[in-house]
């Protein structure tokens, strides 16, 4: 296909990896400060190159501060201690160079299509022609034409992220960044761009030498990454570096690749659960982060789980398409499920336990006295407010009591995270009435 | 992805340009033109010495009225402009600066509360300072009393604006290396133009109201009448000219209605476009206006170079420079002690100067009398949003509820609340002379004549955007009556509502200042309150206690905020937040 991209084009080869980083990252280690004083270390001891020609898949669950690692690379935020090197010169801030796909697209809402493209090449000071001439060969590229004077609120999602991928690439970088970029967007729309992006990155029409992308997708990352570097929690560190070898163009359906991901899903989930079966003992600490996983959402998968075709056993990733799509994040919901021993998790499976089992087969009431048995013994969060409420006469307690204490351990964000999830098991296992007006925590049945 | 080029969207280059002029052009033009020559005019004018304006009696010939009309229309835009520039520059300052922000806002805040014709008796003293003799001196006192009344709320809406930037909007425009100026010109002021549109709406109107309080002007013992509508109307009053009268409330209603469709109308409609919701909105404001511009095409062709020289503005400084190691957290630690030194010292010494001043003209015996007096202010104020909430709650459900007599009333509304109640101020004088009615009661409806549409018309709003899912519950679960208004209606429209009854709160203590003492030829009436006790203190020119009075009604003001609005906003905010 012939295509005036002529002005983003560099010489047409194919990326071939190994010719040295383009990005290296050397000790970086982040902390926040925490609501309570102190600081909370979410990324510790991250080294990493980045590659010419190559695709770095990050990959980590909700907390691993994959997100945090991105901007430090982008230069969004700095690092506490540690340096980013971007073509050999320590990144201080927002280096010329490095292009950034958003999640949410972060589109101008007031800029047609063209001139959300332009705006990067405004602010690399380029006269009003040679920036009017790239953004439409970057528009072209991407698949944009016609729609340059459209204004973002007139186009799907997928058609919104094509103009943050056109603004990204306009600019020639050398690193491209991409956080969640196509986790907004719906299953099969998120494929299609995939693939034409891949396209594009395989016959060398981009300018860009590298790129680095953030997903909690494993599939996606295994279709798009020549290596996977997977982020443990609490701190984040690098837990494992996964080389993809596989040829391109990959077909999701080819066994092999299958395999992968069942394998990467495998060490993704053996790692950050731990299989105590025992009752957990009192000294457990309370202050720790939980799931976001709703009572409702932990039956529904239950249920399907339970089911044709699963039938009480499920390969992770066929279960994690279903629910990734319409849902967000699953492990949430399977670190919840395993917890409570309504699942197991094992090796790139869940299999639906005895107990899981009892559950799905119950009444209402039944399901409560499940949960809320389960609550008590696994949830020491849960038992702890239980066990304040009891002790004192008047039966109430304020939220501010628990958040404080959480706030010791847990960022900001986490411990209300934390707190709304237990109100939710607690609400819903009636161990505890919670009144939001009030922010109180009390026994009492609403009036 | 790759396509064959397609760039007929974009003239070729080296194309002929088609500027041959569409019929839209030979109504655009003449428009675009009749302002121009009319502003020249005008300030022409006000350049002019100050005895050319006080030689100049002001005349009662209707004919002198469009001449008038356009000096105080002239008047409102140039304080208008003044007012964004404040806007934009206090606003950012405070928004980007965590020191300044710690000094500006506080300040904002204390300006927003003092009462608009309080400063007046000082800009005077300033500005026939900076230019004795010429007319310029009174005219920016004037300009500076509209400008005091637009600026305070917009640069507030701007700086809230500013605060709110989307992360990701804000993460875009830093990655993509804008330079401060850039990013203004294309996040900053575009995110908070629906803020400050609904803002400069206010402001306008609030406007036309001090334009016409502010043309006569006392100096000294001596009466300047700057031309322009509010002079006309106050020698009317002195004269007792009724027929004067109407025919200044015709002049100014065409002025208003003008105003509203030539300009403010396109505007809203041209800056929807900057709302950030994702979806596309079912009621798109609309403007003639704005589409005869749009498609005039040779006007567009015209403007074009405008635009390639606005580009070149707004993209000096690019690139921007690669950007330097931060700074450590101990030198800011440090540079945060001066900071509130400096602030400190200066806050004790500006206290130390007002007292001084008070010290000699002041009395406790008038302070007490002041906060007395502010007693009575406040319980009209309270009354009169009572009454006007009970009168316009259910008018405002009423006509919500039918969105199509909605779009017919709002431009109504839009206009009765810029339409300057002062000039209806004789007819309510006359009537309680003639019917000897109680001033201390029949005064007051004159505060809130202007500021009362602001709670039909936040009522209409919040009935219209209240969702119809909940409309439709609630008819299908049978809800009537008392328990409809209690748990449907009532909760739906309350964030609006004390978005509305803020407004028109402000406005009543404003308006106290002219309202509590109003004359008619040789009757003056005037009923107890801190405003008549201002307007009193000013004629006087009694500097310390115009300075306490001010202080006093700005003290109650941001009491009455902090006890009474701001929890009832927050509270709006928390719970009753529709979707």
């Amino acid at each position: 296909m012939v295509h005036n991209a002529s002005a983003i084009a560099r010489e047409p080869q194919p990326p071939s990896p190994g010719s040295g980083p383009i990005a290296q990252l050397r000790g970086i280690r982040k902390t926040f400060p925490k609501a309570s004083g102190g600081d909370l270390l979410v990324l510790d001891d991250i080294n990493l190159d980045l590659n010419d020609g190559e695709i770095v898949c990050l990959l980590g669950r909700s907390g691993s501060g994959k997100s945090t690692m991105l901007r430090i690379i982008a230069g969004l935020l700095s690092p506490t201690s540690g340096e980013v090197l971007f073509e050999g010169r320590p990144v201080h801030g927002p280096a010329a160079g490095i292009g950034m796909v958003f999640q949410t697209f972060a589109l101008f809402p007031w800029l047609t299509v063209l001139k959300n493209v332009e705006l990067g090449l405004e602010a690399l000071g380029l006269p009003a022609d040679e920036s009017r001439q790239r953004a439409l060969a970057a528009v072209d590229l991407i698949g944009l034409d016609g729609f340059e004077s459209a204004y973002p609120k007139e186009l799907s999602g997928g058609m919104r992220q094509r103009v943050g991928f056109a603004r990204a690439t306009a600019i020639h970088p050398r690193l491209l960044l991409m956080d969640e970029a196509f986790s907004a967007l719906d299953v099969l729309t998120a494929e299609n761009l995939r693939s034409e992006f891949l396209q594009l990155w395989g016959d060398g029409s981009l300018p860009i030498r590298s790129v680095l992308m953030v997903t909690h997708n494993i599939e996606e990352a295994v279709l798009m990454g020549d290596r996977i570097v997977v982020l443990g929690i609490n701190p984040g560190r690098i837990t494992d570096i996964i080389p993809i070898s596989l040829a391109r163009p990959r077909d999701r359906f080819d066994p092999v690749l299958r395999e992968m991901v069942d394998s990467v899903y495998g060490q993704m989930t053996a790692r950050p659960i731990p299989l105590t079966r025992q009752p957990i003992p009192a000294t457990l600490p309370i202050a720790e982060r939980l799931p976001r996983a709703p009572v409702n959402r932990m039956a529904g998968f239950l249920a399907t789980l339970a089911n044709s075709p699963f039938d009480g056993r499920a390969d992770l990733p066929d279960i994690d398409d279903l629910f990734n799509a319409t849902q967000g994040e699953v492990f949430p919901l399977l670190e919840a499920l395993h917890r409570f021993g309504l699942a197991r998790l094992e090796a790139g499976d869940i299999t639906l336990t005895d107990l899981g089992r009892r559950f799905v087969d119950s009444d209402l009431e039944g399901r409560k006295t499940i949960f809320r048995g389960q609550l008590l013994m696994q949830v020491p969060l849960a038992s702890h407010i239980r066990s304040v409420l009891d002790t004192r006469p008047e039966q109430r307690a304020p939220l501010v009591r628990f958040r404080v204490e959480l706030e010791d351990h847990l960022s900001e964000q986490d411990a209300e995270m934390t707190l709304r999830t237990v109100i939710d098991w607690g609400r819903y296992a009636e161990l505890f009435a919670y009144d939001d007006d009030a922010e109180v925590f009390s026994l009492e049945n609403p009036e | 992805m790759k396509r064959p080029p397609f760039d007929s969207l974009l003239a070729p280059a080296g194309a002929p340009l088609r500027i041959r002029p569409n019929r839209w052009d030979w109504i655009a033009l003449p428009i675009l033109l009749g302002v121009v020559v009319a502003v020249i005019q005008g300030a022409r004018q006000m350049a002019g010495p100050l005895e050319t304006v006080t030689q100049t009696p002001i005349s009662l010939e209707p004919r002198s009225l469009p001449g008038y009309a356009l000096l105080t229309t002239l008047r409102m835009f140039i304080a208008m402009a003044a007012s964004l520039v404040f806007t934009f520059v206090y606003g950012a300052a405070a928004a980007r600066s965590r020191r300044l922000e710690r000094v500006l806002i506080p300040i904002l805040d204390i300006l927003q509360s003092v009462p608009v014709l309080g400063y007046l008796s000082f800009s005077v003293i300033f500005f026939m300072a900076l230019f004795p003799g010429r007319a310029l001196g009174m005219e920016l006192v004037a300009i500076f009393a509209i400008f005091t009344s637009q600026a305070w709320n917009m640069a507030f809406s701007f700086y809230q604006s500013l605060r709110t930037i989307p992360e990701d909007l804000q993460e875009a425009a830093r990655s993509f290396r804008l330079t401060g100026w850039l990013r203004f010109w294309r996040l900053d002021v575009p995110f908070a133009m629906p803020g400050l549109v609904w803002n400069i709406m206010m402001s306008m109107s609030g406007g036309w109201f001090f334009v016409v309080a502010s043309e006569a002007i006392s100096v000294g013992g001596q009466e300047v009448f700057l031309p322009g509508v509010g002079s006309y109307v106050a020698v009317a009053i002195a004269r007792s000219d009724m027929t004067a009268i109407i025919y200044a409330i015709t002049a100014m209603f065409v002025v208003i209605v003008l105003y509203d469709q030539l300009l403010f109308r396109p505007f809203v409609a041209w800056s929807s476009r900057f709302s950030v919701e994702q979806i596309e909105a079912e009621r798109v404001p609309q403007s003639w206006m704005l589409l005869l511009f749009r498609q005039a095409q040779a006007l567009r062709r015209l403007m074009q170079p405008v635009g390639a020289i606005g580009r070149r503005i707004i993209t000096i400084g690019a690139p921007a420079s690669d950007p330097s190691p931060p700074r450590t957290s101990r030198n800011e630690a440090l540079r945060d002690i001066v900071w509130r030194l400096v602030v400190g010292i200066a806050l004790v010494a500006t206290s130390w100067a007002l007292v001084d001043f008070l010290r000699d003209g002041i009395a406790w015996v008038d302070i007490r009398e002041t906060v007395i007096l502010g007693l009575f202010t406040l319980g009209r104020v309270v009354v009169l949003i009572a009454v006007a909430s009970i009168i316009w709650v259910p008018v405002g459900v009423y006509v919500g509820r039918r969105p199509s007599l909605a779009e017919k009333v709002q431009p109504l509304i839009q206009i009765l609340a810029a339409f300057p109640a002062n000039l209806l101020f004789p007819f309510f004088v006359m009537a309680i002379v003639r019917y000897q009615l109680n001033p201390a009661i029949w005064l007051s409806p004159l505060m809130i004549l202007g500021t009362q549409w602001y709670i039909l018309f936040n009522v209409i709003a919040g009935t219209l955007a209240f969702p119809e899912d909940l409309n439709q519950a609630s008819r299908n679960l049978g809800v009537r009556g008392w328990l409809w208004w209690k748990n449907v209606m009532l909760p739906g429209i309350f964030p609006y509502y004390v978005t509305g009854a803020i407004t028109a709160s402000g406005g009543s203590w404003n308006a106290s200042i002219v309202a509590e003492i109003a004359s008619w030829g040789d009757t003056t009436l005037v009923t107890r309150g801190l405003g008549a006790y201002i307007q009193q203190v000013t004629t006087l020119g009694d500097y310390p206690r115009i300075v306490l009075g001010i202080a006093v009604m700005s003290a109650y003001v941001v009491l009455f905020n902090r006890a009474v609005w701001r929890p009832l906003y927050a509270f709006a905010e928390r719970r009753l937040r529709v979707g």
